[in-house]
């Protein structure tokens, strides 16, 4: 029988936010073999933390993410990962991303496992791991051929009205990693703008990890809605200016669209890729 | 005035909408269709993007689908699960606008794999939000360029529901909403037999044959009793679609895109 999850929960409660330069934290939250969600949907995606990653060569990550995006071709395309879990794998408003289907369609740099979803079922599964079930429901899959080639897509009847509802496990990654504008000095972080699956992602994950662009005094007059995460559900607060290029941080950049066209060329053969990776990220 | 078949497309989808509805948008030929209704005949059309914008009227169209303009002409901005929760499984869109590489004779998608599934000669970016969009927005409406390599007899794979592979399966999976009621390609629109549920042109874009539409379809495309002549974009349409683009180009930094 599994950990429960309240069990999980009440164990992350009890770790003490740290902060950490980039270096450090995912040398002690990111371990090869890990299940790793670097999340943010289009707006806020850790780049910083993905190089980081890279950079100290973990090797046989599974990555969940429901938009791969740059940053999980490029880690794929480093050989990071051995598994992918996603629900929509293109470069948005440009095309492909290339080292996603080359590692699925060629195997390169090593075979790629795929577990395939759709958006719906990825925001559930990310809702359902912050609120300690075991699994999501919801109405979905009806008449697609994904739950042909995804074992976890299974549907369940409504207890009270018989319905047929999807049902997918939940996610609990090992670590999640998100990026956010700003944190206070006691490590409590306010993200603003599309906020995603953020802030589901960081309460699903056993390990969060959060960097920011600054850290200031106080957040000052905000809504008393604003979307703020206790710095006691963290694990570590990291201080990484524009650690979302070429993505974007509302209120501190915009994103880099003309990279994200040029990324097409780049990525689009192995060498050009490598190159670009020894001189950007790597060196 | 003269136009391009991409600009005919995006005219004839975007006069589909009716002022009022609230829309799910994809990037793309959706989200300028969208934008030009909005700018047009539908002041009060809602747009929705999948990431999490409601009501966003965006000055110039974003490059993806959390571009910030988005975020920053909203009514309001919510996390991507309340989005797919409380407002499209809630019921609360009425139509939604899909595409994809593959299109059949009953409005199904494919937008996940060219080839077999385990050794895909093409691997497509897959669902994204669409396999639910088809079910949970109250109609659909589908854009997408005519050719024989996309409108196929058959797809290489299901993603996205239309009205399944015999035409019945929405009924005898228990969805009622319609599915797709409007297909707009560059050469004509096709619209559901009631009967068949089979996707049938209704209207031929200016200047385009059946012949023409029947090459560039991979079934044996049928035709309505009486087949219409799509009004072709007034000026001022264009004007305003082209005002967008022009725009759209200045603020990424790119050359015009051909929609």
């Amino acid at each position: 029988m599994r950990i429960s999850h309240s069990g999980a929960i009440f164990a992350q409660l009890r770790q003490i936010m740290e902060f950490l330069n980039l270096h450090d934290a995912v040398a002690r939250h990111v371990k090869d073999g890990d299940q790793v969600a670097l999340e943010g949907f289009t707006h806020l995606i850790p780049f910083a933390a993905g190089h980081e990653i890279i950079r100290q060569g973990r090797r046989n990550l599974t990555l969940i993410r429901m938009t791969p995006d740059l940053i999980y071709d490029q880690m794929i395309g480093m050989g990071t990962a051995r598994k992918l879990m996603f629900s929509w794998g293109g470069n948005p408003g440009v095309g492909s991303l290339h080292r996603l289907r080359d590692a699925v369609e060629r195997g390169w740099p090593g075979p790629l496992e795929i577990v395939e979803h759709s958006h719906a079922a990825m925001a559930h599964a990310y809702e359902a791991g912050a609120a300690g079930m075991p699994c999501a429901f919801f109405r979905g899959y009806r008449g697609s051929d994904l739950p042909r080639v995804n074992g976890d897509i299974r549907f369940v009847a409504c207890p009270f009205t018989g319905e047929s509802l999807a049902c997918v496990p939940a996610f609990r990654p090992d670590v999640a990693i998100v990026h956010a504008q700003k944190a206070d000095r006691e490590g409590n972080v306010l993200i603003e703008g599309i906020v995603g699956v953020q802030k589901e992602a960081a309460l699903a994950a056993r390990r969060a990890v959060v960097t920011v662009e600054e850290v200031v005094d106080g957040f000052g007059p905000r809504s008393s809605n604003a979307v703020i995460l206790p710095a006691w559900a963290l694990s570590a607060v990291v201080v990484a200016p524009h650690g979302a290029r070429p993505s974007y941080a509302h209120g501190y950049y915009a994103r880099d669209n003309a990279f994200y066209i040029a990324w097409d060329e780049i990525a689009r053969e192995r060498q050009t890729f490598l190159a670009w990776m020894r001189d950007h990220v790597l060196r | 005035m003269t136009y391009t078949a991409a600009e005919m497309m995006t005219v004839a989808a975007a006069r589909a909408l009716r002022d009022g509805d609230i829309c799910f948008v994809g990037i793309g030929l959706p989200s300028a269709a969208c934008n030009l209704a909005r700018l047009t005949h539908a002041p009060r059309i809602h747009l929705i993007y999948e990431s999490g914008t409601l009501g966003t009227r965006p000055d110039v169209l974003p490059l993806s689908i959390g571009d910030g303009e988005l975020c920053e002409t909203a009514l309001t901005t919510v996390a991507v699960p309340e989005v797919f929760r409380y407002w499209l499984q809630g019921g609360r869109i009425t139509v939604g606008f899909l595409g994809g590489a593959q299109v059949d004779r009953f409005g199904n998608l494919n937008s996940t794999v060219i080839g077999d599934y385990t050794k895909p000669k093409v691997r497509l970016p897959g669902s994204g939000g669409a396999t639910e969009i088809a079910t949970g927005c109250g109609e659909i409406f589908i854009v997408m360029r005519h050719g024989a390599r996309s409108f196929v007899k058959q797809l290489d794979f299901l993603t996205t529901l239309g009205h399944g592979r015999t035409g019945r399966e929405r009924r005898e999976l228990g969805i009622r909403t319609k599915g797709p009621v409007l297909l707009v390609s560059d050469l004509c629109i096709m619209r559901p037999d009631p009967e068949t549920s089979e996707m049938v042109v209704t209207s031929l874009h200016p200047g385009i044959t059946c012949r023409r539409v029947c090459e560039n379809t991979g079934w044996d495309a049928r035709f309505a009793q009486t087949v219409a002549e799509t009004e072709p974009p007034a000026a001022a349409e264009l004007e305003v679609l082209r005002d967008l683009h022009a725009r759209t180009a200045r603020a990424h930094g790119t050359a015009v895109a051909s929609e």
